[in-house]
């Protein structure tokens, strides 16, 4: 087994509701290895999302610890937190979320604009992302002018153009015909295989989780592992 | 700089919306310059001190008027070089919406206090051998298509003439010009004989003084001679510069000063809930966006900064436009109205810059609102509703 990537310990989140207290993981462990493919199943409400999203350093526990990395992040301020996601990990969202209103390339190039990378620079690297994906020539398209599946894959140009280690995918064929979920989950194997990222995605489809190396089940904010098939 | 592609995108994402909220900021900055410049030309100008034109009315109120006999004495009074005397008229040419300065004065001193007015020697002596002769001012004659020999009746709104009428008849024996690049040419100059001999009221009076100081004489001491000879005299008199005259004189319709801050905070408190309005909504509308901003790694005080430069340069464009129109048109209001106020319409450096400070303040206080809502977005909570 490669050296851990991410390591969560004990870690829980409860949320207030009103006077209502509700626990949405409990007391969890896990240890992501470094190029892991890592699918994480479960019904609505199990609690997959908010473990993607302490595992992405959008969201804190409330007791444990998540380290990645060399970051703990449990420790780290909202600020610190910003900086470690814009170098260390990568998002993509079931609805794309691109900005409508800037091209595949510039959409591509937003995390770069934290860097101290020139304009030249920035272009240069957002177009060896969109190449990774096969979307060289729709660089200069406005996402409304992309189909599903394309707007998916500038999605993915935007969460490696930064090179992160992890890549953090919530429910990234949702929204997507099988045809180009497959398309999706097979670039995302490539980046795993050949690129060394290690993916974690959280989905609801059987047949996406058959392309990761291993699959996890979380119910009721707990888990439970069984081999990929 | 490397956000302003972003902020830009953003800004014009609704271009209908973003343009009439443009539109309207650019409206409320283009009364800003208008009522500016226009009111420069009311309120400002060179100190006393630096006048080398006095202006003589009634202490109580310009519409008193005062005694011919005043002008020997202040011709008296040392310090002075010349002096003239001029009454406003207030009439009209063929239709009430016609008006422009028409003023029966002393010609000869007029001329001679202001040396930037230029007139063919043999058109002045015209002017000078005809009771009823007129001069007019080249805009004047242009603006009506007069030309020299033309008579023209006047409609007066105050002055009756003796024999009931209330049509002056004038022949136009010239039409002069003025070096003064800020200067004005449209109004026009009648005798004041004349004018005095067939009036029905007012024998013997005129509206105001005019003089110009001679050389090496303190303006300031020479107002305050012209002042003192007249105190406790049924008619006292204020000595100014020819600017706090044209002052006074707008006084007359109102606290234009009062007026114009008043049109202004109701024009910018309205462009505040306007441009607030629009940039709430584009905020709303994209909290999604904004969350993946801050999931790349984008800081609050950056999304901050983002949505406030937004803010910020809707303003910017909208003054800028407005201001630009704005000086445009005082340029030419100063012509076309520089006759009823004196001259001097301008946007000054001054109200170029407060407009600037108005500009980012607006926008600010526009913009930081919606900022703080975006600054305060929670990731995991904005993702979720998108």
């Amino acid at each position: 087994m490669s050296e851990a990537l991410a390591n969560l310990q004990g870690v829980s989140r409860v949320y207030q509701k009103g006077k209502e207290r509700v626990e949405v993981l409990h007391e969890l462990d896990l240890v992501i290895p470094a190029g892991d493919f890592l699918a994480i199943m479960g019904p609505s409400g199990s609690g997959k999302t908010t473990l993607l999203n302490i595992l992405g350093g959008l969201d804190q526990p409330s007791n444990g610890a998540v380290t990645v990395g060399a970051a703990e992040l449990s420790s780290m301020s909202n600020s610190q937190l910003s900086h470690w996601r814009s170098t260390h990990v990568g998002f993509v969202f079931q609805f794309y979320n691109l900005l409508p209103v800037l091209t595949a390339q510039k959409n591509v190039e937003l995390p770069l604009l934290l860097t101290n990378f020139s304009a030249k620079e920035r272009a240069a690297r957002a177009g060896i992302a969109l190449d990774i994906v096969g979307l060289s020539d729709r660089a200069k398209h406005l996402p409304r002018e992309l189909s599903g599946g394309e707007e998916q894959r500038v999605a993915i140009a935007r969460a490696i153009v930064s090179d992160p280690a992890l890549l953090l995918c919530d429910e990234p064929t949702g929204d997507l015909d099988r045809e180009k979920a497959d398309e999706i989950l097979k670039l995302l194997q490539v980046l795993n295989r050949d690129h060394g990222k290690t993916v974690v995605m959280v989905t609801h489809d059987a047949q996406a989780a058959d392309f990761a190396t291993r699959t996890l089940h979380v119910d009721k904010g707990k888990l439970e592992s069984r081999a990929a098939a | 700089m490397k956000y302003l592609g972003l902020i830009w995108r953003n800004v014009w994402r609704k271009k209908a919306r973003t343009s009439l909220t443009i539109l309207s900021v650019l409206i409320a900055f283009l009364l800003f310059a208008l009522l500016n410049a226009v009111g420069h030309a009311l309120t400002s100008g060179a100190p006393l001190s630096a006048a080398q034109r006095l202006v003589v009315i009634d202490k109580i109120s310009l519409i008193n008027l005062l005694p011919i006999s005043y002008g020997n004495k202040i011709a008296a009074i040392p310090g002075v070089r010349a002096v003239t005397h001029a009454t406003w008229f207030g009439g009209y040419y063929q239709d009430p919406k016609n008006q422009f300065g028409q003023f029966p004065t002393d010609a000869e001193a007029y001329f001679d206090i202001y040396p930037e007015l230029e007139l063919p020697d043999e058109q002045f002596e015209a002017f000078m051998n005809n009771r009823t002769g007129a001069l007019v001012g080249e805009a004047l004659a242009e603006q009506f298509g007069w030309k020299v020999g033309d008579r023209i009746p006047v409609s007066a709104t105050i002055w009756t003439r003796k024999d009931g009428g209330r049509t002056w008849e004038f022949d136009l024996e010239g039409i002069f010009t003025t070096s003064d690049p800020r200067g004005t040419t449209a109004f026009m100059l009648f005798q004041y004989d004349y004018f005095n001999e067939a009036r029905q009221f007012g024998d013997g009076l005129i509206g105001w003084y005019v003089l110009s100081v001679a050389d090496g004489a303190d303006p300031v001491e020479v107002a305050n001679a012209i002042d003192a000879e007249f105190a406790n005299s049924p008619r006292e008199t204020e000595t100014s510069t020819e600017q706090a005259f044209a002052a006074s004189f707008a006084r007359q319709f109102g606290n234009i000063a009062l007026i114009v801050q008043l049109i202004l905070g109701a024009v910018f408190f309205t462009l505040l809930l306007v441009t607030g309005n629009t940039m709430a909504q584009s905020v709303r509308e994209r909290i999604p966006e904004l969350a993946v901003l801050k999931t790349v790694g984008f800081k609050d005080g950056t999304v901050l900064g983002i949505v406030m430069a937004e803010s910020i340069l809707i303003m910017v464009i909208g003054g800028g436009l407005g201001l630009g129109i704005g000086w445009a048109v005082a340029q030419s209001l100063n012509e076309a109205l520089a006759a009823m106020i004196g001259g001097g319409i301008f946007l000054s450096g001054q109200a170029f810059i407060v407009a600037v400070m108005i500009m980012i303040g607006a926008g600010v206080a526009a913009g930081i609102f919606p900022a703080l809502k975006a600054m305060r977005l929670s990731i995991v909570d904005a993702l979720a509703r998108g």
